[in-house]
């Protein structure tokens, strides 16, 4: 298991949380909540090590596209790049709706 | 489905309201120091809300975290919600409970912790159930072994699919421990003709058998509570099911019971004997 941290700062308010996915094979969990501090903060913990500059990537690109400032705890299950983002943008979909 | 997904599916639209939900973060304090991923509700979804109008309660394993597994955060989440339920139940205030039972059993990464929280399910069970139906649903595929096949049998009544599967041991166990000439647990045919939900109906160890559609779920809880509570819960038939067995060992023959087939053991064990209700 490893954990990865990343920050983006000046960040839009938030007023809502909002939670997707579950922690299975191929799949992961995320918990999205408003931060107070105005940065985006997301914090990875995953089973595969190793792997840390594709999540860099894809939360990189996550950040351009979510502007929200925000706690985000991902629990990741071994999933694909491609699942993480889907997790990302259901959760931030939730917040918007 | 997911088991949030169940849980806010079998209650009244709007009624759901989660217990002890992932925003709480009761996670196992046990897995990641084993170096493993935990989740943020420990694979138990606890939701209050209203089914058919009543007060009502969900437990609902998430089978897709760690197999079902009950380690000591989530098998104490199951068995706080029934004592809640009982203690509601004292006051005046019908709760009806209702569990999504899909767990490979107790975590082993947890082991004494998962299994005691476990007996705690079984001990609050049998306490509420004297007050209210305790309502159990095996949708599957995963199924329901171990302790928490205890705890299904200790149901006021038992609803399963044909996709579901019931047994202390599950087949993977006993193709490693037994051998796989004892049971090929690839062999899907071979292990549903034996632990699936339409054989455990047959044999009288689940009441219902329904198809796995909601609707069917949900009609099928409605007439288990509109039954109420039994004079005498099958788990108390000891001597029966011991009858059962002391039968068995006599119409086979002399042979040895391992060489009984699904079918022999529908003859031998018909739901009309099982089920009197």
């Amino acid at each position: 298991m490893e954990q990865l941290l990343f920050e983006y700062p000046d960040r839009k308010p938030i007023d809502r949380r909002a939670h997707a996915g579950v922690v299975g094979s191929g799949d992961l969990e995320v918990l999205l909540e408003p931060s107070p501090d105005g940065a985006l903060h997301v914090r990875v913990r995953t089973s595969v090590d190793g792997y840390g500059q594709v999540w860099k990537n894809v939360i990189d690109r996550f950040a351009t596209r979510f502007e929200g400032a925000a706690t985000i705890e991902i629990n990741d299950f071994g999933a694909t790049p491609g699942t993480v983002m889907l997790r990302l943008e259901q959760a931030a979909e939730r917040i918007r709706a | 489905m997911t088991a949030r997904e169940r849980a806010r599916a079998v209650l009244d639209e709007g009624s759901f309201r989660e217990l002890l939900g992932p925003f709480d973060r009761l996670e196992s304090p046990w897995l990641p120091r084993q170096g493993i991923v935990p989740q943020s509700d420990d694979g138990v979804v606890i939701a209050r809300g209203t089914f058919d109008g009543d007060r009502a309660v969900v437990a609902a394993i998430e089978s897709a975290f760690q197999g079902g597994s009950m380690g000591e955060v989530s098998a104490t989440k199951i068995a706080c919600a029934l004592d809640l339920a009982r203690r509601d139940c004292n006051a005046g205030n019908t709760v009806r409970p209702i569990l999504f039972l899909e767990s490979g059993g107790v975590r082993l990464q947890e082991a004494n912790l998962g299994l005691g929280a476990i007996a705690e399910i079984h001990a609050a069970l049998v306490a509420l159930r004297r007050l209210t139906p305790v309502v159990g649903v095996i949708a599957g595929p995963v199924g329901c072994f171990g302790g928490m096949s205890l705890a299904a049998a200790l149901c006021t009544t038992l609803i399963v699919t044909r996709e579901a599967r019931l047994g202390m041991n599950g087949p993977e166990v006993i193709e490693q421990e037994a051998g796989i000439t004892e049971l090929d647990a690839a062999d899907r045919r071979l292990v549903w003709s034996l632990i699936g939900g339409a054989q455990r109906h047959a044999t009288g160890f689940a009441d219902v058998l329904v198809d796995d559609h909601l609707p069917d779920v949900g009609r099928a809880l409605r007439e288990a509570f509109a039954r109420g509570t039994p004079p005498r819960h099958r788990s108390a038939d000891v001597d029966r099911y011991l009858a059962r067995l002391h039968d068995l060992a006599r119409t086979a023959d002399g042979d040895a019971v391992a060489s009984l087939t699904p079918d022999d053991l529908r003859a031998a064990w018909p739901r009309e004997h099982t089920d009197d209700r």
